[in-house]
């Protein structure tokens, strides 16, 4: 034991474990009032590791060719040791993310953690959030199935929707005059390495501007103010060990559910791992019912929504436009929001309505998308499109005019 | 001994590093960006494909593979041919008027031969191939359907000339490629013809 405390003291003359230790998980206090909706983070971080070592696991066997893609999934599912498991792992893993960054951003939109002094907190969330979509897309095509492939030709189509450098930039996407070889080498090149290292970089930044500033919690009380003659916040609670075992239980409970999911419903009726991705890419003929996967679907349902040319713009690139524009809408919300106070606690009315019309339409348009395109569906797609813009566009209004309630000085 | 600092020429060395280094950035970003260009390899594989057309039965399909796309023809029935002049109200394009076709099938049938239809199958919209339905039952679209392509991905309508209905994602009809007879049976796709052209 001595011999672990000689070490450990030369390391810290070397790198500073101690005080690094210190400050981030002993002497760092999150507010007492933290509630279930704050574990999705730590969750989302597990499933990050999940994606990287499953995903690293995968590349030893999988052959990012045509003619050989299809075929070394199958041989990863059948040949390879344990294989399955490690392919289902990533599979789950990913629609598992989604639906825990769902819920955590849903937290944020919530108890207002977007606001000052969280504005850079938000952005470099929303920016992982987008890049994490990307990376979905990118391995979305590996597989090479025929959902991969018609999937990755419609959203490459998009590029070449834009006005005048459309069809070039299309086909620079694509490295051919359609999704080739070339298209599955570059994007195979992005998903292992160009994106996880974007990923991990935006990811230190988000925590560590995170715990520069601090959590915010349910009743969006800065907890900062009231102090004890030590400096710790009276209504703080040391992040070792009270939160960490509290993670560890949400890790705990998580793990359950996820592993049912990965050993019972591994492709979750056909939401998680499609059917129709288990017949090989055929680039002559579009599958029968195409849709996009899950996690995708409320911005399909979106871009499917313009079916009308306005301003001299053509539907399709209006249809990417409105697209863009949802995934982008939340980076501004630090600047829409012009509450006096932080958690939807104190908001009003308005703020409420606006908040489950905004949540409402949001699953109406990913359920919509996964349907197949009918007048009536299109109809309600716009409908929701319309609620789920008015809680951005509207905000500054409705956040800055509307009775708020009395916010309390501590929590 | 006072040190005088020459700001103007640190000024302008600052500058000129500067704009030298923005240069280099460019050249060096070149090769990358442009290395995303279809290869020399895609580029050759565009030559012009025969198809052999004497099998190809009134109102049957068939699909062959030009430039990675598909290239449906389509022998449509007297009947069909007869009916594409009715459909102009519900069509977003009826005449042809944007380029979507060789000059020679700027015409009522989109095609060389008023029964023969020759089309590329990729959804002017997001790049899916549509499904053909010649059947009247598959839509109703107030009357104005009379058989066509109707694309899996977003719902797009295309008539049995290719040309997309009003109120739906694809806003221009589909691409008629370079194509001519070189006898009565065998089609050559991808080249504009001999003499006929």
């Amino acid at each position: 034991m001595a011999l672990l405390g000689k070490f450990i003291t030369w390391l810290d003359d070397r790198l500073p474990i101690k005080s690094f230790y210190k400050k981030h998980f002993t002497d760092y206090y999150l507010p007492k009032n933290l509630n279930i909706m704050y574990v999705f983070g730590v969750l989302a971080l597990l499933l990050l590791v999940n994606q990287l070592f499953s995903g690293i696991w995968l590349a030893m066997s999988y052959q990012p060719s045509p003619e050989k893609a299809f075929a070394s999934i199958q041989y990863i599912m059948r040949d390879v040791p344990y294989g399955w498991l490690i392919r289902y792992l990533h599979t789950t893993g990913a629609s598992a993310l989604f639906i825990v960054l769902y819920l955590h951003i849903l937290r944020g939109l919530l108890y207002g953690s977007y606001k000052k002094p969280r504005e850079l907190v938000w952005l470099f969330g929303m920016t992982l959030y987008f890049v994490i979509m990307i990376e979905g897309f990118l391995g979305y095509l590996l597989p090479w199935g025929q959902m991969s492939y018609w999937g990755a030709q419609v959203i490459t189509s998009i590029f070449g929707s834009i006005p005048v450098i459309g069809p070039g930039l299309q086909e620079w996407v694509r490295g051919d005059y359609y999704v080739s070889a070339a298209t599955l080498q570059r994007f195979y090149a992005l998903h292992v390495i160009a994106f996880p290292l974007l990923l991990l970089a935006l990811l230190f930044l988000h925590l560590s501007t995170l715990r520069h500033v601090g959590s915010n919690n349910p009743a969006g009380i800065d907890i900062k103010k009231y102090r004890d003659h030590n400096g710790v916040p009276l209504d703080g609670v040391a992040f070792h060990p009270y939160f960490v075992t509290k993670d560890l239980v949400a890790i705990g409970v998580f793990m359950l559910l996820f592993c049912c999911v990965v050993f019972f419903y591994p492709t979750m009726e056909g939401y998680f791992l499609e059917p129709t991705n288990l017949q090989p890419a055929n680039r002559l003929q579009t599958p029968e019912h195409i849709s996009a996967v899950w996690y995708f679907t409320p911005f399909y349902a979106m871009l499917r929504a313009v079916t009308f040319s306005l301003f001299g713009f053509e539907a399709k690139f209006l249809g990417a436009l409105v697209m863009m524009l949802a995934v982008l809408m939340p980076f501004f919300l630090p600047w829409l929001d012009r509450s006096a106070v932080t958690s939807i606690r104190y908001k009003g009315r308005l703020s409420k309505l606006f908040m489950v019309l905004f949540c409402l339409s949001f699953v109406v348009l990913g359920v919509v998308g996964s349907l197949p395109a009918s007048l009536a569906s299109t109809r309600l797609a716009q409908v929701c499109c319309v609620f789920y813009f008015a809680y951005f566009l509207l905000m500054p209004w409705y956040s800055r005019y509307e009775v708020t309630r009395p916010v309390p000085e501590r929590i | 001994m006072t040190r005088m600092v020459n700001k103007k020429r640190r000024q302008f060395l600052i500058g000129s590093t500067c704009t030298l280094a923005a240069v280099g950035g460019v050249g060096i970003a070149t090769p990358f960006i442009a290395a995303w260009q279809p290869s020399r390899q895609s580029r050759a594989a565009g030559a012009p494909l025969r198809v052999d057309i004497s099998k190809l039965e009134p109102g049957q399909q068939m699909t062959v593979e030009w430039q990675g796309q598909p290239v449906w023809v389509v022998r449509r029935s007297a009947q069909s041919v007869s009916e594409l002049s009715d459909l102009t109200s519900y069509l977003v394009d009826p005449f042809s008027q944007q380029a979507q076709q060789p000059s020679y099938a700027q015409n009522l049938y989109r095609s060389l031969k008023p029964e023969i239809s020759v089309l590329v199958g990729v959804c002017t919209h997001l790049g899916c191939s549509p499904i053909y339905h010649p059947e009247h039952s598959a839509q109703d679209l107030d009357g104005g359907w009379r058989g066509g392509f109707i694309c899996p991905c977003h719902g797009s309508k295309f008539d049995l000339a290719g040309r997309a209905y009003k109120h739906f994602p694809a806003q221009s009809n589909l691409v008629v490629p370079p194509y001519y007879y070189k006898s009565e049976t065998l089609l050559e796709i991808g080249i504009d013809g001999e003499v006929n052209g």
